[in-house]
């Protein structure tokens, strides 16, 4: 009775797992049961399971630990039971990486892989490929070679994918295994075809003329593998994006014309590639672009999911580049909505409202609202990201869309779909005035009960950046209240914050922040504590330029860059006090908004580093550059030669507070010759002085080296716009192509002449973001600022925003209230922008426009130094 | 009388013996196991690690264990000590250079506790080349007059040749036999 009750709960927990309690000290201990003779394999082969099961749990193991373990492994080798070795075989790739001395297995897997039991010899090859490093590598060369073009399939595929993981670590030695490749590439098996071809492709990728060559006797023999044949499409388009082909040419090359052939083939996955392939193309154009378009269509309505999910995501993906394409699949697109498979169906629904008309939004939303339910987070942001695109191109319709999206935040859902629809929200906030007061209410809503730190951080920061200068702020100070009584620590913290801002921007509200604020001094937590007495005394003391300076816009310096600048006033003399205004002011770094957003990327975000902290990690290496103070900004790069020259020079500039650091870029594209002592001279305009010029010793083909060249500013700030006439000075040694060695120790002077540089008011200018600009701009009206003013008239120019978008080029400010937008059927507009000059001087610009017969410009510049005001309403002119 | 003596054989030959060859790099160890295996020569690469196989020797099983001898590998000779009945010393009688070094390593085994009861077979190889040292030599250079406690041989081979393994392996298993 009692065994037949254990039979049914066991019943009724389903399959218990054996693994599910495994400790690894005891499993370890067990590995002593390899040491003995004979061996139990059966044992053993349980054993080894519990560990591979225990790494892939993710246990960490010591690399002492691993290194007993891998050891008592190696005696395993003396059984001659399949399923143990092949068992050891997964155990050495496991710990390849965590255990030491992994090679004295090298032997033996060796004479595995090119035994006479075929069970063992792919497991063998992939195991051996996993303990190999680079010397070791050539000890088992010989073997490699054979196992490539090795008749048995598996063997020739391990082979040949294990190549391709050593090509990373050993690219040299993989290089001399391209006459084994290729011959496999001839093989009858299709995945040893496949694999040939990806690993010829990586030996010879970085030469494109190698490349060429291959994709051009591949396109005319026809492969068996339709693997290999979507390979090749793929090595084919990117080809064709290098040598850039305009889109009139395109029929005419070659390689176009067998990716078009492959929309014929008889394999679905090929026609698919080859469709996807041409829809993705930079250049193309309508008559190229029609047949893919139709077989993308007609996959549409496929029996098969897989084909429908593949074409509509390719179709979703290209909907904003060939917009009037994939309208033509609009009907097709429609029948999908309703698709059984939701995947299908939402991208359907997503693309159409890509490509739909303005009149269609408001239907479509219903559609989705139907089944948003069912489908999956993942899904979820992809609608929530059309929804994004649909607001900045129809931005009338924001409160279709914006109800949408606060019935979505009510939902449930996790951090990254909530933050998805937090950040579209935002970004309709910031670009669409008029959605701005619904969308902070919706906002505010969500906070009430938002279980995501993150997020009820940022959004209380938004609100302390917006509210005070909405409609009714006072409408918004019990929400942020709201949260210093409910929430944790963290979030009080930011709710004290936005309350400050609210304090200091709106004058009727002080008294009552105040007395909210001194509610906060009582706070259990200290940050809360600390950040409202640090408020309150601010505030306390009625002074708007400290509200300013503290409270309204606290000093954004790079983080990365304060770091250096402290430990570097750590390691230097303590006897000065460390001055902050040397820290470089963060970038506001604005992403271009691209097609990819649509797609649904599961890549997690890089952290933006700015131009800047990366140049100065770079530059940190010049000797003496310390003495320059802080970067103040890198311009992007401008390319000084054509491209296809003998030789390629870029130039980066860096400008310091007295000082600018030319960065030359080079590269030496011939390959029978290197060049010594690289240089470049600069015709200095006057009033420059050089200060260094650090060489390149070597330049050798192919390899990109850097020489620079530091130069100090004019004293004064209005004879610093000039241009550079630039020449690359070296010694050229002819060398052999393929060793690199010198045919002879003389070498000859030569000299090639560079595009003129130049170095503009924009170069000088850090751009920032005034979120408040008309405090600024009335607070500038004091002694310290001093102003400029001029009327110009625009001749160049004949609408409002392309005045604006000349204006912001060419002073390299940035701009504040939205005012870099012009509306719609205007004739005047008024731009606000704001920077900080090099040395610190911050500069305000206040430009009036109105449209007339051409563009009339009224600009007054406030700044901290006359010469730099000056500068700037020069530059204009 | 067959049942008897399999059924003793049984009881003796419960156990695969358990061999080790050392020696240092190129003293001919893996040829040495291949010649004892299929009895032919085969072509060798330097081990890296070790070669484990299974040789059938008159009737008795060993499990021989061929470990790498270069200067890099000797130090993982000792984790396969444990449990070994016998050890095949391989020297490359050629050699004279190193001779010094194969003893240092020879007297750093021995000293080993694990390898405390094993028996010790050393082989002169490579006796076929000209120059080569003498048995007699090589029992000076390795000093092996001063060892005691320790059952041990020495036999003069040359294993491309095939000569002197079959007497040598014939004391191992007699040696072995008669211990247990």
């Amino acid at each position: 009775m009692g065994s037949f009750r254990r039979d049914k709960d066991e019943e009724e927990d389903g399959p218990t797992n054996i693994y599910q309690n495994l400790e690894k000290t005891s499993v370890l201990q067990e590995t002593r049961t390899f040491n003995e003779t004979p061996v139990n394999a059966r044992k053993c082969i349980h054993i080894l399971t519990k560990i591979l099961y225990l790494i892939n749990q993710g246990e960490q193991l010591a690399a002492r630990e691993a290194t007993d373990c891998f050891f008592a492994m190696t005696k395993l080798f003396q059984s001659k039971d399949v399923v143990l070795r092949r068992m050891v075989y997964l155990g050495i790739k496991e710990l390849s990486s965590i255990a030491e001395d992994v090679i004295i297995v090298t032997s033996s897997l060796t004479k595995d892989m090119t035994g006479k039991e075929d069970l063992y010899r792919a497991a063998a090859i992939r195991a051996l490929c996993s303990i190999t490093d680079h010397t070791m590598l050539q000890a088992v060369e010989r073997y490699m070679k054979q196992c490539i073009v090795d008749k048995n399939a598996a063997v020739s595929c391990a082979a040949l994918v294990s190549s391709l993981r050593l090509a990373t670590t050993a690219g040299d030695v993989v290089k001399r295994w391209a006459n084994e490749a290729q011959e496999a590439l001839n093989s009858d098996n299709i995945m040893v075809q496949y694999h040939a071809l990806g690993l010829l492709y990586h030996i010879r990728k970085s030469d494109r003329l190698a490349v060429s060559k291959l994709v051009n006797k591949l396109t005319r023999s026809s492969m068996k593998s339709p693997y290999a044949v979507c390979m090749l499409i793929r090595i084919a388009c990117k080809l064709i994006e290098e040598e850039d082909i305009p889109s009139e040419e395109l029929s005419d090359s070659p390689l176009f014309t067998f990716i078009e052939s492959c929309l014929r083939h008889k394999s679905e996955m090929v026609i698919y590639e080859a469709a996807h392939a041409i829809v993705n193309l930079k250049n193309t154009n309508p008559r190229v672009l029609s047949p893919a378009f139709s077989i993308l269509q007609l996959f549409c309505s496929s029996p098969k999911a897989t084909l429908r999910f593949a074409a509509v995501r390719t179709l979703n993906k290209v909907a904003m580049t060939h917009p009037a394409a994939v309208t033509t699949c609009n009907l097709d697109l429609e029948g999908l909505i309703t698709d059984s498979n939701r995947s299908v169906a939402t991208l359907a629904i997503t693309t159409l409202l890509k490509t739909g008309a303005e009149s269609s939004v408001e239907r479509l939303m219903k559609q989705i609202s139907s089944f948003v339910a069912e489908i999956s987070d993942e899904f979820k942001i992809v609608v929530v990201q059309a929804i994004c695109a649909l607001c900045t191109k129809y931005p009338r319709k924001h409160t279709v869309l914006m109800n949408f999206l606060s019935g979505m935040l009510r939902e449930e859902g996790g951090l990254e779909y909530k933050t998805s629809i937090v950040d579209t929200i935002i970004t309709i906030i910031e670009e669409n005035a008029d959605a701005k007061e619904s969308g902070l209410s919706h906002l505010c809503e969500f906070i009430e009960d938002c279980e995501h730190v993150s997020l009820a951080v940022r959004i209380l920061h938004l609100l302390g950046k917006e509210g005070p200068f909405a409609a009714t702020p006072s409408k918004y100070i019990r929400f942020i209240y709201n949260r210093v009584i409910l929430e944790s620590p963290i979030v009080r913290a930011a709710a004290v914050t936005a309350l400050s801002q609210f304090g200091a921007s709106c004058p009727a509200l002080l008294s009552n922040i105040l007395v909210l604020l001194g509610r906060c001094q009582m706070d259990p937590d200290d940050e809360v504590r600390d950040r409202a007495t640090y408020y309150l005394s601010i505030l306390n003391s009625e002074k708007p330029e400290l509200y300013k300076n503290y409270i309204i816009e606290r000093e954004n310096c790079s983080l990365a860059l304060l770091e250096k600048a402290l430990s570097d006033h750590l390691n230097g003399e303590l006897n000065s006090r460390f001055d902050i205004s040397i820290v470089p002011k963060a970038a506001i770094v604005k992403e271009e908004i691209s097609n990819d957003m649509m797609l649904i990327t599961n890549t997690p975000r890089v952290p933006k580093i700015t131009r800047e902290e990366e140049s100065a990690a770079r530059l940190a290496l010049l000797p003496g550059i310390q003495v320059l103070g802080p970067i103040h900004r890198t311009t992007a790069p401008i390319q000084l030669t054509e491209s296809e020259t003998e030789y390629t020079v870029q130039c980066i500039k860096h400008i310091f507070a007295q000082h600018v650091v030319f960065q030359f870029d080079c590269l030496n594209t011939l390959s029978e010759q290197f060049l010594e002592n690289v240089r470049v001279d600069l015709t200095l305009p006057e009033g420059y002085t050089t200060r260094a010029v650090i060489q390149c010793p070597k330049l050798a083909y192919n390899e990109l080296q850097t020489t620079f060249v530091i130069v100090e500013f004019p004293p004064d700030a209005a004879s610093s716009v000039a241009s550079f006439g630039a020449t690359l000075r070296f010694v050229v040694k002819d060398c052999d192509p393929v060793t690199g060695e010198p045919d002879s120790d003389e070498g000859y002077n030569d000299e090639y002449m560079l595009e003129d540089l130049e170095i503009t008011v924009a170069d000088q200018i850090q751009k920032t973001k005034k979120n408040n600009f008309q405090v600024a701009w009335d607070a500038a009206d004091s002694e310290e600022w001093l102003q400029a003013e001029d009327t110009f008239v625009l001749s160049a120019v004949s609408t409002l925003q392309d005045a604006v978008n000349s204006i912001v080029k060419i002073l390299g400010l940035g701009a504040a209230n939205l005012s870099e937008k012009v509306p719609e059927g205007t004739h005047l507009h008024t731009l606000l922008c704001s920077g900080n000059f090099r040395g610190g001087a911050e500069v305000l610009v206040r430009a009036k426009l109105a449209l007339s017969e051409g563009v009339t410009l009224n600009l007054t510049v406030r700044s901290t130094d006359q010469d730099v005001a000056e500068l700037i309403t020069a530059a204009i002119g | 009388m067959g049942g008897v003596l399999s059924y003793f054989r049984g009881l003796l030959g419960s156990r695969e013996m358990r061999i080790l060859i050392l020696g240092l790099d190129g003293a001919g160890k893996t040829t040495i196991l291949y010649r004892l295996q299929v009895g032919e020569v085969v072509t060798t690469i330097p081990t890296i690690g070790f070669n484990v196989e299974q040789v059938t020797y008159k009737n008795l099983k060993f499990q021989v264990w061929d470990l790498g001898g270069q200067t890099s590998i000797r130090p993982y000779w000792r984790c396969y000590y444990s449990n070994t009945d016998a050890i095949i010393y391989v020297v490359d009688s050629a050699d004279r250079d190193r001779i010094g070094i194969s003893k240092d390593e020879l007297l750093y085994m021995l000293r080993e506790e694990e390898l405390a009861g094993a028996i010790l077979v050393v082989l002169a190889n490579k006796q076929d080349m000209e120059g080569c040292m003498t048995v007699a030599e090589v029992h000076h250079a390795l000093g092996l007059e001063n060892l005691k406690n320790r059952t041990f041989q020495i036999f003069k081979t040359s294993a491309t040749k095939g000569e002197g393994l079959d007497q040598a392996m014939d004391w191992l298993s007699n040696t072995l036999q008669s211990r247990k």
